[in-house]
């Protein structure tokens, strides 16, 4: 059985107990958090000859054998499809999926399952509302505002509703120390903005933004706010009554579920009014010659046989990091920050660079750097020879690269199952790789 | 293997590139970005159209250590080289010239810099073409063209 839940459970009783498991993540072994480390087994594996030291979790989590497990089991018990068959298999097989939806609900503290629209991931979460506003849900002079701190995925769709006549895109700008800009805020998120769309945290520059406050200044300017919770949905805990947003999306396959599921939460009134993304099956009433009529949501935004083992597998996900706990897994991920942070600015002074906040509340342990003389990657090769797995290029965030005038960043991003004596050897590949391209 | 890649060779074009900067007035230039690491090479070549030859080149840009060595070592290797034989260069000639295990997400990096000098050749009498990544060897066109054979 899940050896952190087990650890968790016991350290719920007693404080001694607790103490042990979360006392340092920097033992030698490297044990991650709860010494969950070996719940996932691929994290075993060696590369070039040397221990593999993950850190590349903002890009996909690893997986659990709890997740990997609930991935087999249910192809080998529960796979029929769903809301169809009056057999006995489809029923359950319809049931584990609406229990998955009731249990993401619960996860991000949604007021009802049918606010949770199952999609493949965050990108298609966000494409799903764009396309929806596409038809016929904006007018000429009507304005989107994004942020240069967004993914591609918030950028991207957005642009393409500016083919649309009149439709307008702005974008928030970034202070040098990472955050989105008080300024164009007051500017730019005004009468006239329809939507308001930014990143919860910042897949480069580990910025956490103020996500209610965000929320509050679209609702103020008569516009949608919408949340890119993909990178916060793994490290913080989301409640949707609380960021007051109108939507959010999230991916499976970062909170250590399975890649092909992903989550779209929406307000039930704003999802009603939405019309359809895709066309297909298990999204209609009624299909005649002349006319449609579409089911209510969520399944109205369900086209087609959804990724069912991949919604199940998920709830299992969040069950394993709802045991691990978010008291214990934001402070070890805070410690993780501080120390790599310091690290490494003990290691190379000037010559490196560290994109965004300085560690503090508003800050996760998603570390971006430049190293000086050497390019992301070559850096990424050297280490990956020593058995690091970083990330090298720009991170699907030309915006962000744009801003601070690099080709590219070197990326640091820790979890769970990290520990501080993985940074002590991200630190010591670093030195080598320092040694070898600096001019 | 990975550390095999960075040779003293490698390094030492990488650290001081040759051919690095800007001519006053190109003839001919040409650009290549790779969209993985947003590297960007290019290749500005001043041609004297007497011989025929290229008589001077620079290259500018931002790239890594194989790219910016790859780019120090074509440039080199152009420079004086009559344009009819530049356009013969092959990706397998380049591969040749680094010498060093590349990769197929790397070779993208190596081949940045002869993408550039293939766009500053495509207006002229001797364009080149580069294959795309994979086994493909890079045929010189233009009057080569009746003579490519099929694979």
């Amino acid at each position: 059985m899940a050896r952190a839940a087990t650890t968790v459970r016991s350290t719920g009783r007693s404080s001694a107990a607790r103490a042990r498991t979360v006392a340092g993540p920097d033992h030698g072994v490297a044990p991650g958090l709860h010494g969950c480390r070996t719940d996932f087994p691929i994290l075993s594996r060696t590369f070039h000859g040397k221990p593999l030291i993950y850190l590349d979790s903002a890009a996909t989590s690893q997986k659990p054998r709890q997740v990997i497990d609930a991935e087999a089991d249910f192809y080998l018990r529960l796979n029929a499809n769903v809301h169809r068959g009056v057999y006995a298999l489809s029923e359950e097989a319809t049931e584990a999926y609406e229990a998955a939806r009731a249990r993401v609900a619960q996860f991000i503290h949604a007021k009802d399952p049918d606010e949770i629209v199952f999609v493949r991931g965050t990108t298609e979460a966000i494409n799903l509302v764009a396309g929806g506003m596409a038809r016929g849900q904006l007018s000429k002079g009507d304005r989107v505002v994004s942020t240069e701190m967004e993914h591609h995925s918030n950028i991207v769709p957005w642009h393409l509703l500016t083919q649309l006549p009149g439709i307008k895109l702005d974008f928030v700008g970034i202070t040098d120390d990472g955050r989105l800009r008080q300024d164009d805020l007051e500017r730019l998120v005004v009468r006239g903005t329809k939507l308001f769309t930014f990143t919860h945290v910042s897949n480069v520059l580990g910025t956490v933004n103020p996500v209610r406050e965000l929320a509050q200044r679209a609702h103020d300017a008569g516009a949608l706010a919408l949340v890119d919770a993909a990178q916060s949905a793994p490290h913080l805990p989301l409640d949707v009554q609380e960021m007051g947003a109108d939507f959010v999306a999230f991916s499976g396959h970062k909170v250590l579920g399975p890649t092909g599921i992903g989550v779209l939460w929406g307000r039930k009134e704003l999802l009603n009014r939405l019309p359809p993304y895709m066309g297909g099956g298990e999204m209609i009433r009624d299909v005649g010659k002349d006319d449609i009529t579409y089911k209510d949501p969520p399944l109205r935004f369900e086209a087609g046989t959804p990724n069912i083992a991949g919604a199940v597998v998920l709830s299992r996900a969040l069950d394993y990091l709802s045991r691990v706990g978010w008291d214990d897994l934001r402070s070890w991920e805070f410690e993780l920050l501080r120390d790599a942070h310091r690290k490494l600015t003990d290691a190379f002074g000037d010559d490196i660079t560290i994109y965004g906040p300085p560690p503090g509340k508003d800050r996760e342990a998603v570390l971006s750097f430049s190293l000086k003389g050497a390019h992301p990657h070559d850096v990424a090769t050297l280490l990956d020879a020593e058995g690091v797995a970083v990330r090298a290029g720009h991170h699907c965030a030309q915006l962000i690269m744009k801003r601070y005038g690099v080709p590219a960043m070197t990326r640091a991003s820790y979890y769970l199952y990290n520990s501080t004596s993985d940074t002590d050897r991200l630190v010591e590949a670093l030195r080598k790789v320092h040694a070898l391209l600096s001019r | 293997m990975a550390w095999d890649m960075y040779q003293e060779r490698i390094l030492d074009h990488y650290k001081r590139p040759r051919n690095f900067g800007h001519l006053d007035h190109p003839s001919l230039s040409g650009s290549e970005s790779n969209p993985l690491c947003g590297d960007h090479i290019t290749v500005e070549l001043l041609l004297d159209p007497e011989k025929g030859t290229i008589q001077d080149v620079r290259f500018n840009g931002d790239g890594c250590a194989i790219s910016v060595a790859s780019a120090s070592m074509l440039t080199s290797k152009i420079k004086g080289q009559r344009l009819a034989d530049v356009a013969q260069t092959r990706r397998q000639d380049l591969e040749k010239m680094l010498s060093i295990p590349l990769s197929p997400v790397r070779i993208k990096c190596a081949l940045t810099s002869l993408r550039a000098l293939a766009e500053a050749l495509s207006t002229t009498k001797s364009p080149m073409v580069v294959s795309e990544s994979g086994g493909a060897d890079t045929e010189p066109a233009g009057d080569a063209t009746a003579s490519r054979s099929p694979p």
